[in-house]
């Protein structure tokens, strides 16, 4: 067992885990965060990305253990004052989402884009979401989603 | 996942301290950790080494680039001293996996895995690099010895790994639509003393594609290429690409790789 404090969406939380046990149990099972979704549980759909000091990780691919003492933002922690976050609201509008089970991950991983590129073609952001699987195959409306967010941010 | 202990070494000594015949290192765990959770490893002890300092590091001299063990593939495809040195390692970084694999696995884990997919034991190859570990330095070809194996021993940790400048290089992968690992990955290298070109998800291991290096040491173009018939005899054929359409795959992307060679 090991204790690790993390700062999960700005609070800070302190616990008693196993060492083996997965970043994604951690957010869902010990903190009841259960907007990280996950898909595949084997690295491959991207459900599960998270923001480990500003970075997007895939959560079910990461030992809690390992990144104590950083911070982590999940998709609970977009929003400020009930306020939609604009990749969140350019999702809204631009219907980036069916059934929403990818969604989480799609808009951590999009957030993630627009740090590292202010200004992404179609290409880059097709290029930038190749770790994130949408089941119902809704991509065309998610990179038009992208798009406008990164207009409005 | 069965359980273990996780230990996170601060300096090479520790965690070579720590190993032990149950025990692992632990680097970005992309591979690591499913491997883990499907049950086709299991350990005691996993000895993170991602916070020991000597394996971070970029340093260009005016013969070889030396990048530390635990240097994340987002790291090496955005650094600029590298791009100036050798572009191609760059790009091989920046097209590995996904933007979230770049942003944790790492170069030490890559080759210290050798997956016969994966894209950097084709750099080390093409690049004669150096894998300096925590007791010894080892040339490239004679680090990576098989399927999934390599000349480390138990508890040897790779420090940094060296690969020397070229004149210029290119990589080219055809990704496996699914993993995005290389259905095949070609590395081109002119040195001043001749080109080397190897070849990585063809076969069972990494190795160097000599027929096309002599056909570019006579005249590098990619019309050198035109007759070269790669002998599919001994290539990979699976449900993703037969043996002979490998062949073809290597000579189309090693004319691309010229094509692009800077
Ligand atoms: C979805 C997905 C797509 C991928 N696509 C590609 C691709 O296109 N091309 C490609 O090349 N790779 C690909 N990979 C693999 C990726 O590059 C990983 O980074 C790599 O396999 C392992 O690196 P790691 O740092 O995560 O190592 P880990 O998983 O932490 O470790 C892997 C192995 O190396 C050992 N090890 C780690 N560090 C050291 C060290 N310093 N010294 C000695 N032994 C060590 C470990 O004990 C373990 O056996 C992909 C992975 C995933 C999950
Ligand atoms: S659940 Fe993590 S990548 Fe699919
Ligand atoms: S909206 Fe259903 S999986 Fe993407």
């Amino acid at each position: 067992m090991k204790s690790v404090t993390l700062e999960v969406n700005g609070k800070k939380v302190t616990k008693t885990i196993e060492d083996h046990l997965l970043l994604s149990s951690f957010i869902r099972e010990q903190l009841n965060l259960t907007g990280t979704h996950v898909g595949c549980d084997t690295s491959q759909c991207g459900a599960c990305v998270v923001h480990v000091d500003g970075k997007s990780v895939k959560s079910c691919t990461l030992l809690a253990a390992d990144i104590d003492g950083s911070a982590v933002t999940t998709i609970e922690g977009l929003s400020t004052n009930g306020e939609l976050h604009p990749m969140q609201a350019a999702f809204k509008k631009h219907h980036g989402l069916q059934c929403g089970f990818c969604t989480p991950g799609m808009i951590m991983s999009s957030v993630d884009l627009l740090n590292n590129n202010k200004n992404p073609s179609d290409a880059e952001i097709r290029e930038w979401l190749e770790g994130n699987i949408c089941r119902c195959t809704g991509y065309q409306n998610i990179v038009a989603a992208v798009k406008e967010a990164a207009q409005n941010s | 996942m069965k359980s273990f202990n996780y230990h996170s070494a601060s300096t090479v000594a520790e965690a070579t301290g720590l190993a032990s015949k149950a025990s692992a290192y632990l680097s970005g765990g992309m591979t690591m950790i499913p491997s883990m959770k499907m049950r086709l490893a299991s350990y005691k002890d996993v000895i993170d080494v991602k916070k020991i300092k000597q394996l971070h590091g970029i340093k260009v001299s005016s013969k070889s680039v030396t990048i530390g063990a635990a240097t994340k593939h987002a790291e090496v495809a955005q650094s600029k001293e590298i791009k100036k040195a050798i572009p191609a390692l760059c790009t091989l970084a920046g097209k590995i996996g996904d933007a979230q694999v770049r942003n944790r696995g790492t170069l030490g884990g890559s080759i210290a895995n050798n997956d016969p997919t994966a894209c950097y034991p084709s750099a080390c190859l093409a690049l004669n690099a150096i894998i300096h570990t925590s007791e010894r330095k080892i040339e490239a070809a004679k680090f990576f010895t098989g399927m999934f194996e390599t000349a480390l021993k138990k508890g040897e940790l790779i420090v940094a790994v060296e690969f020397s400048i070229p004149e210029k290089s290119s990589y080219v992968k055809f990704p496996n639509p699914a993993s995005r690992y290389a259905m095949v990955g070609v590395f081109v290298a002119k040195h001043k003393a001749g080109v080397q070109v190897a070849v990585t998800g063809a076969k069972a291991g990494i190795y160097r594609e000599k027929a096309i290096e002599q056909a570019l040491d006579k005249n590098f173009s990619e019309k050198a290429l035109d007759n070269i018939i790669i002998d599919s005899s001994d290539l990979n054929s699976d449900i993703h690409a037969s043996a002979d359409y490998r062949a073809s795959l290597i000579i189309s992307s090693a004319k691309q790789a010229v094509a692009h060679c800077k």
